[in-house]
């Protein structure tokens, strides 16, 4: 009995340990990080936050990120949306064939689409655009979404949709004004994916993009490579790249456990 | 008003929902689709909505062609076994949707929900809450009250009260014919209880398996039922059945003989018919002299309060007895049960009726 707590508590402090790092890390100079071992920072800084907020070069990355992971969620949900209700409402040839391509459209490794993604965006002029990133993360953001909101639409009776039309409403208005609100707890569950898979896809992210349109993931493996070892700052980086994150996740945990129940996550 | 379905058909994936059926509900008549699980209530009632499309035949609503036309234009409600109801929406806000779709005034609106409110007895605390989180009872009152609001020519209940406990069943049961006195619409009530059927009155339309065997008025339709089918559906327990013929002034039951002499039996030529008669007619006691006695083997019984089924084995027929009293048989014991000539129906071995009991005509 006593010793219930053991196992729970190192396993915690295994998974907090690098984040615990990482953020100790961003507190000291990066002397200080280079010289010795230390728990906590000797010389508690905040400069590389500065920086990180001060310098464009810096805090462009994470509003390019910001921009193409928005637009994705956007695009992928509001075209997930229809594709779903149809695979939930009605059967049509193929339709278990096609439900079940779309998902191994997750199998294949981004690496295989970034050389067609990088011509046939570069003949277009999408290279280094926010758009060019957000739409190569459909690839596998749209089928996931699908397969997610197909599992909660079909959660609804279908006599919902029924009753809806026998009470006059037309197909758009009972789709907005009854349906999604419904679904609203799996479109946050959607949303969430689709943010979680394109805010860390680094590989396309950073082949369809050059200067303008550089995400943060790029912006840090680059200032590593380059200007020698400005661990602090590339700690710091790394803290602010997790906390959207956290944030994000803390307002669907309710809605992630359901999204488990039903096994569509 | 009235709603016309002429050969209409529905088969699914190739096999037959509903084999042509033609059938005319009358302008303010209320009417009862009676047929066991599966028996394609739900699909006619679709086909009526326009929820679905018929494979063949037509749909006419006050003569004219309905066929085809959308759900929304379409004079109908509906309510579902299931409660249906719009779970973001309080229950006002339910009651009055489809009213606010038709555009009407917001005074308007707020009178006739508080109106079918009244009627389906929910308050105003109610009104203000969601569906989820009144109970099963109150949430089907909501979807009746939602149905009524629209004022729909043709209002369709899909065994509106089958996932109801007993008591809410029978206080629900009692209120829909006052509440469809006062719509003047075409009612159409699927259910799967004969006993239902009766209550509700008006017309009766049996189902099996996809086919209308039997429709007319309630009363007629349980005493003089065309066929063997429709007795078997609208008898609960089933009707019990025993292949005999006919010979002279004798029923010849395999070996046994029995004295037939009766008028409705003396009326039929020889031959071979199934005779059938409700549970409630055989009894375990001799009532008269005339009576028909046939010895069977007692396999259980069940005791329902002041009523008991019997259930016997005569040869390889499954019989029930519903009798009086609570009567606690021995299992497997040899009984001998009894039936007046007056409660038996006469078929033809096909299944249409020969002769009706003599008591239906009587009455």
């Amino acid at each position: 009995m006593r010793t219930r707590w053991i196992v729970p508590t190192l396993y915690i402090l295994f998974l907090m340990l690098p984040i615990y790092w990482l953020l100790n890390m961003s507190f000291k100079t990066t002397n200080e990080i280079l010289g010795g071992f230390s728990m906590f920072p000797a010389e508690f800084t905040v400069e590389s936050y500065v920086k990180i907020f001060t310098d464009p070069t810096w805090y462009s990355g994470y509003i390019n990120s910001i921009i193409y992971v928005v637009i994705n969620m956007v695009i992928s949900v509001s075209v997930a949306l229809p594709a779903a209700y149809a695979f939930s409402r009605y059967r049509f040839l193929g339709d278990k064939h096609l439900f079940f391509w779309l998902l191994t459209n997750r199998m294949a490794p981004p690496a295989v689409f970034a050389l067609p993604f990088l011509q046939l965006y570069s003949t277009m002029g999408l290279l280094d655009t926010t758009l060019a990133v957000a739409l190569a993360h459909c690839l596998f953001n749209i089928p996931l979404a699908v397969w997610i909101l197909e599992g909660f639409m079909s959660g609804v009776p279908k006599e919902i949709d029924e009753t809806a039309y026998i009470d006059g409403y037309s197909f758009p208005r009972f789709f907005v004004k009854i349906f999604m609100p419904l679904i609203a707890s799996g479109i946050g569950v959607t949303a969430f994916f689709c943010f979680m898979f394109s805010w860390v896809e680094m590989l396309l992210a950073k082949t369809l993009t050059t200067v303008q349109a550089k995400p943060i993931a790029a912006v840090m493996t680059k200032t590593a490579s380059t200007s020698g070892y400005e661990l602090g700052l590339l700690a710091a980086a790394g803290v602010l790249t997790i906390i959207p994150g956290a944030i994000v996740i803390y307002f669907v945990r309710n809605y992630i456990a359901k999204g488990f129940a039903m096994g569509r996550v | 008003m009235s709603l016309t379905l002429d050969t209409v058909s529905k088969v699914m994936g190739g096999e037959v929902h509903i084999a042509p059926t033609t059938i005319e509900f009358a302008s303010g008549s209320m009417n009862v689709l009676l047929g066991p699980t599966l028996s394609g209530k739900t699909t006619l009632m679709r086909l009526m909505a326009g929820l679905d499309q018929p494979t063949s035949g037509r749909v006419f609503w006050q003569g004219r062609d309905v066929t085809g036309m959308r759900v929304q234009d379409r004079q109908v409600a509906m309510v579902y076994q299931q409660f249906v109801n719009y779970p973001s929406m309080t229950v006002y806000e339910n009651i009055a949707s489809p009213l606010r779709l038709r555009g009407f005034a917001s005074a308007e609106i707020d009178a006739k929900v508080r109106a079918a409110a009244a009627m389906m007895k929910l308050n105003e605390s109610q009104l203000g809450r969601r569906p989820l989180e009144l109970s099963g009872g109150q949430q089907q009152r909501c979807a009746l009250a939602r149905a009524l609001v629209k004022e729909a020519g043709l209002v369709l209940l899909d065994e509106p009260l089958a996932n109801l406990d007993y008591k809410l069943r029978e206080e629900l049961r009692a209120e829909i014919p006052k509440i469809f006195e006062e719509s003047g619409a075409i009612f159409v009530y699927a259910t799967t209880e004969p006993h239902e059927a009766l209550l509700l009155g008006g017309n009766t339309a049996c189902l099996w398996e996809g086919r209308v065997t039997q429709f007319g008025a309630t009363p007629s339709v349980y005493r003089r039922p065309t066929d063997a089918t429709t007795a078997r559906v609208f008898s609960d327990p089933p009707m019990n059945f025993v292949a005999l013929s006919k010979a002279g002034d004798e029923l010849v039951i395999d070996d046994a003989r029995l004295a037939a002499d009766f008028p409705t039996f003396n009326r039929l030529a020889d031959g071979r018919y199934i005779a059938g008669f409700r549970a409630n007619h055989l009894r375990i006691e001799r009532g008269s002299e005339r009576d028909l006695a046939f010895h069977c083997r007692v396999t259980g019984t069940e005791i329902g309060g002041s009523e008991s089924f019997v259930h016997v084995l005569h040869g390889a027929d499954r019989w029930v007895a519903l009798v009086h009293g609570v009567h606690d048989l021995p299992h497997q014991s040899d009984r001998t049960v009894f039936v007046d000539p007056a409660h038996v129906y006469m078929f033809a071995p096909d299944g249409a009726l020969a002769c009706a009991a003599a008591y239906a005509d009587a009455g």
